[in-house]
């Protein structure tokens, strides 16, 4: 390259990278080896191998693992017939665009919607089968998770779907393959990349959810995101809450490794 | 072909599932909507119709500067965080080394991965830390750097797809850098450049975990302030504002729509919590 070009771009990224990336970083690692007092200590991190702090984990991967899984469920059908829609950019654009409104609105509605007297009590009245409690339960929490977190999981499979060669089906269709056996053998390994994107899109944010764990599941359902939430603005205890997040970090980090890099598509 | 062999049947299932998904998505917004003109008060047993709530929301002054300072933020946030993202792709565009250039995309993804939660703790340690004060000082700093990796993330692909010879003749031709970046780089990015500002833009409008974070007391964006609301219970003016701000996302997204349909798919922009 001729010298006149010298990366001086790299200037203010590098720069932006230090204070918002490394820093908060190292300072989050930083506070979990203080104590309350801010000595030097490994308290935090031998409270967070009570069973307290280990049963909150295993739950909060629990419900992550579920939401995960429903969302697949959900979303890889639904992209699976869209790509088959005749209209489907209108139709994948209709299905985006309610994650463009506020989730805090959503997850508002749904206050509603599953309220002593919302709609789906009112539906459930109708088909005989009575009032129920639905808000404030496990599964308010993660129908509403689930609901929010699908058209992550969706574009990540719709556009990897969109890339797979069609000849390739009908080549397994000619060589006498059912249609399942074309889904299991071919379409589904071939789509296996935005299955990866989709599920890490929704996992980490998943484990982390504090928001939805207040106002759906009414404190039920504590995870690691609401736990860190109260050390840092309730109960003021810094080095615990880092300790958290360091072990979330941890976990994000296994995570882009293990489901490898992450393709253009859906945010986390 | 596969759909047409099932006959009309599987097509219509097809259909009847699509409706269904999206019947259930649309729900809860169209619930809140046709509740913010139920004159009775509540999220149920529809009493007539009102528009008293869309009144409150707009004789809500404190509500209304809220809104002001959500949408100010939204602005600044993400026209600097657009200018500083063009610049970081310009950065690792120019990198040449393929280990220093992986290295640099995963530092920037570390942002876009990492959870709400902890992006909000660890900025809140970094803001006491520096002396920054809690407010709209720290919430905009907040916002302009987790919008900045998308940014990158939008712009750089359509860097790469610049052919390189392109440059060369310009250069060739006598520009200098800047005429070269201003003439040739810049407007041949530029659907990469919108589409980031509109995704900084509703990274910021929608934020909530960040913002609740670093927000301290006196200032309040949009999110944070229904999230306060809706703990104490239902309020229907929360259902007039929804309404109002479900309409601007719509003209937001028929703006987007319209001008990235040029470079043709939407499929790129992602979603967004």
């Amino acid at each position: 390259m001729k010298t006149n070009s010298r990366n001086l771009y790299l200037i203010p990224y590098a720069a932006w990278i230090a204070l918002f990336v490394v820093a908060p970083i190292v300072l989050i690692v930083y506070y979990s080896f203080r104590d309350i007092e801010g000595n030097w200590s490994l308290s935090n991190y031998a409270h967070f191998f009570t069973p307290v702090y280990m049963r909150m984990t295993l739950s909060s991967f629990w419900y992550a693992l579920l939401i995960t899984l429903f969302s697949l469920l959900v979303a890889y059908p639904t992209a699976y017939l869209l790509t088959k829609a005749k209209h489907k950019q209108l139709w994948l654009l209709l299905i985006i665009l309610p994650s463009w409104v506020n989730l805090l609105l959503k997850a508002y509605a749904f206050i509603g919607l599953f309220g002593t007297y919302g709609f789906a009590n009112a539906f459930l009245e109708s088909v005989g089968l009575g009032r129920q409690q639905i808000l404030f339960t496990d599964f308010s929490f993660v129908f509403v998770s689930v609901y929010i977190f699908i058209p992550f999981m969706l574009l990540p499979i719709f556009n990897s779907l969109e890339e797979l060669n069609p000849t390739l089906i009908q080549a397994a269709r000619d060589l006498g393959a059912s249609p399942w056996t074309t889904f299991r053998r071919v379409v589904f390994p071939l789509t296996i990349d935005g299955v990866k994107s989709g599920c890490q899109a929704v996992f980490i944010p998943a484990l982390s959810l504090f928001m939805i764990t207040r106002l759906i599941a009414g404190n039920r359902v504590i995870t690691l995101g609401t736990a860190i939430e109260q050390h840092f603005l309730v109960t003021q205890d810094w080095g615990m809450g880092a300790t958290i997040a360091v072990f979330l970090v941890i976990v994000m980090a296994v995570i882009m490794a293990v489901t490898g890099r992450r393709r253009r598509g859906a945010r986390g | 072909m596969n759909a047409r062999a099932k006959g009309r049947g599987g097509w219509s299932w097809a259909n009847l599932y699509l409706i269904a998904v999206f019947v259930i998505l649309y729900a809860p917004i169209l619930y809140l909507v046709y509740y913010s003109f139920n004159a009775g008060g509540t999220m149920h047993g529809y009493d007539g119709f009102t528009l008293e709530w869309y009144g409150e929301v707009f004789s809500d002054t404190r509500l209304l500067i809220i809104v002001l300072n959500t949408f100010v933020i939204a602005l600044f946030s993400s026209a600097i965080s657009t200018a500083l993202g063009v610049v970081g792709a310009l950065a690792i565009h120019k990198v040449r080394r393929l280990q220093a250039k992986n290295a640099l995309l995963s530092l920037n993804n570390v942002l876009i991965v990492n959870p709400d939660v902890v992006i909000g703790a660890s900025f809140l340690i970094l803001f006491t830390m520096i002396g920054l004060k809690l407010g709209f000082g720290s919430v905009l700093v907040s916002h302009i750097a987790f919008s900045v990796p998308i940014v990158v993330l939008m712009v750089l692909p359509k860097l790469q797809e610049m052919n390189a010879t392109l440059i060369d003749a310009a250069r060739d031709l006598g520009a200098s850098g800047w005429q070269v970046l201003s003439k040739v780089v810049l407007p041949f990015i530029k659907p990469g450049i919108f589409a980031g500002f509109f995704m900084a833009l509703t990274y910021s409008l929608d934020d909530f975990a960040v913002t609740f974070f670093v927000t301290g007391n006196g200032f309040s964006t949009l999110s944070v302030e229904i999230y306060s609301r809706a703990r104490q219970g239902v309020s229907l003016s929360i259902n007039a504002l929804s309404t109002l701000l479900f309409l601007f996302t719509i003209l937001l997204v028929i703006g987007y729509y319209l001008i990235n349909r040029r470079s043709g798919k939407i499929t790129e922009a992602g979603a967004r919590p």
